[in-house]
């Protein structure tokens, strides 16, 4: 009778135990990482290259989504702004639902899926490899010559790959409301000018992008760092990846925004 | 034995990994400028035992000295500092991928030393020919066979002409030239840099004819020393059967199980 009621609270202390213990070691992982960022940032050449290729990874798939994104957003924006005859603030919509919101969290989604997933896959496997333990046996940190640069070019990417996101949602709406529907061209660019402040509105969302940039490659990361070290494991550790980034990224940008509405920003 | 004569040497070492015992009191020494074999069954804790003397993992019990430092009192600095004096090749070499074959062996000497680029290109190129691959420096390690692949770690872990090699079961997947190739290499890499060299593999023949000594390791003691002559004469039945490869003897072929006649449904006792 009380069997199964133990059995399940066991199970539940056990995952909260657990789940402590995971966040203990993955706080003490980015401490390493910050603490081992001096080579990264002194040789920046080392970062730079994975900036290249954290960038590289992602851009095409930013570039389309963001298109795709902007499409729609002038689709919808125009068919709900012209009920109210204010089809005119398309721009400033377009722009601000961009920059605010949809730059920064489908970029940090489309960069965990992209970019994420390939740095836990990359460092899982150089662990499993031994490439781990032979370059702590050649005495050169693995935190600050894989780990430090890897997380370093994340944090740089994701803001430029939100920006980028965002410029090319603009123009996929301009493409949609403009030339397709036919809203006016000068209330389009005029309204995005006037509406959208640098701070308020651009400076946010940079904020949040480079929030998420060190969460989604910080997790990533780690992933790949703790990942049992066979096939299996690092795969399992991909998909651990996706999921937590995502989740984190959803999580945080409620927090953020939150913070950012009452701050009396917006 | 002086600490001076050994360059290594571990006393009472134990080890336990979740409560599991892997070394259970090890006593060893190896004397510089020796090639010395540890040998052993797969699961027998022969690589933990390398491990415990490269620091990567700390010992429950006993201690470790390398060129008279003990290993597991070493800060991360002091450690990385006696690493610069060891090579450790492992076992599928560990080569990184994104790296070519010079880049490879050029890693070691770009990070720990200020050699201009034309000093580097020479001692690169001076190592991979001593393991006869000048001409695949710019090969990338996808695109080398397995053996190569451990000649190129092998030059890499020579880069910075260490004191102690270390081998991680070197011998592992290679075919028969590979492996003879790289058995001379250990040997004549030894005594050319005047290194001494610690070989952990369960490849007894070739083991035999190329060290100068060999510890047995079996469920984390060990079981037997001595030098090959020694291991071929000896009367110890599991070393015997391990030498001469039989399947059955102390360590049996068959898995514990109930009787053969039980399980074929032929009787009801054992």
């Amino acid at each position: 009778m009380i069997d199964a009621p133990v059995r399940w609270l066991t199970a539940l202390g056990a995952w909260a135990i657990d789940s402590v213990w995971r966040l203990g070691l993955a706080s003490r992982f980015l401490g390493a990482t910050l603490a081992g960022s001096g080579t990264a940032l002194r040789r920046f050449r080392l970062t730079v290259k994975q900036v290249h290729f954290v960038g590289n990874y992602s851009l095409i798939i930013i570039v389309v989504s963001g298109t795709f994104v902007g499409f729609v957003l002038g689709l919808q924006g125009y068919n709900t702004l012209q009920k109210y005859a204010s089809e005119q603030a398309l721009g400033l919509l377009v722009a601000l639902s961009l920059v605010r919101e949809l730059g920064p969290v489908v970029t940090a989604l489309l960069f965990a899926g992209r970019a994420g997933t390939a740095l836990t896959a990359e460092v899982g496997i150089m662990k499993a490899t031994e490439q781990l333990s032979a370059m702590e046996m050649m005495a050169v940190n693995p935190m600050s010559r894989v780990i430090a640069p890897r997380f370093w070019a994340g944090v740089i990417s994701m803001p430029l790959l939100a920006a980028i996101f965002s410029a090319v949602g603009v123009f996929g709406g301009y493409f949609v409301g403009v030339v397709l529907i036919g809203v006016d061209e000068g209330a389009f660019w005029a309204q995005m000018q006037a509406g959208v402040d640098v701070f308020d509105d651009v400076l946010n969302g940079v904020l949040k992008s480079v929030v998420f940039g060190v969460v989604v490659t910080w997790i990533a990361l780690y992933e790949g760092y703790d990942a049992v070290p066979t096939a299996e494991g690092v795969s399992r550790a991909t998909t651990r990846t996706v999921v937590t980034s995502s989740l984190a990224v959803l999580a945080l940008d409620f927090v953020l925004t939150a913070f950012m509405l009452g701050s009396g920003g917006w | 034995m002086t600490a001076a004569a050994n360059i290594v040497e571990v006393t009472g070492l134990s080890f336990a990994y979740d409560r599991r015992l892997i070394l259970d009191g090890i006593d060893l020494a190896i004397p510089r400028g020796k090639v010395v074999a540890i040998m052993g069954l797969s699961g027998s804790g022969k690589t933990t035992l390398l491990r415990l003397i490269g620091g990567q993992i700390r010992p429950s019990a006993g201690s470790v000295r390398v060129d008279g430092e003990d290993v597991s009192r070493l800060d991360a600095d002091a450690l990385y500092r006696l690493r610069r004096r060891m090579g450790m090749l492992f076992q599928f070499g560990a080569l990184f991928t994104d790296l070519s074959v010079f880049e490879n062996v050029a890693f070691p000497l770009r990070e720990h030393t200020d050699l201009p680029e034309s000093m580097i290109r020479d001692l690169v190129l001076l190592k991979l020919d001593a393991v006869g691959l000048r001409g695949a420096r710019d090969l990338m390690p996808s695109q080398v066979s397995g053996g190569m692949a451990r000649r190129v770690a092998l030059a890499r872990a020579i880069a910075l002409d260490p004191a102690l090699i270390m081998y991680d079961e070197p011998f592992t997947g290679l075919d028969p030239i590979s492996l003879a190739v790289i058995s001379n290499l250990i040997r004549r890499l030894n005594d050319a840099l005047g290194a001494t060299s610690i070989v952990v593999t369960h490849d007894v023949q070739e083991s035999l004819h190329m060290v100068d000594y060999i510890y047995f390791v079996s469920k984390g003691r060990i079981e037997a020393q001595g030098t090959p002559d020694e291991i071929r004469r000896t009367t110890l039945p599991f070393v015997h059967q391990f030498v001469h490869g039989e399947m059955d003897g102390p360590l049996p072929f068959h898995y514990p199980a109930a009787g053969y006649a039980r399980d074929m449904g032929l009787s009801d006792r054992d």
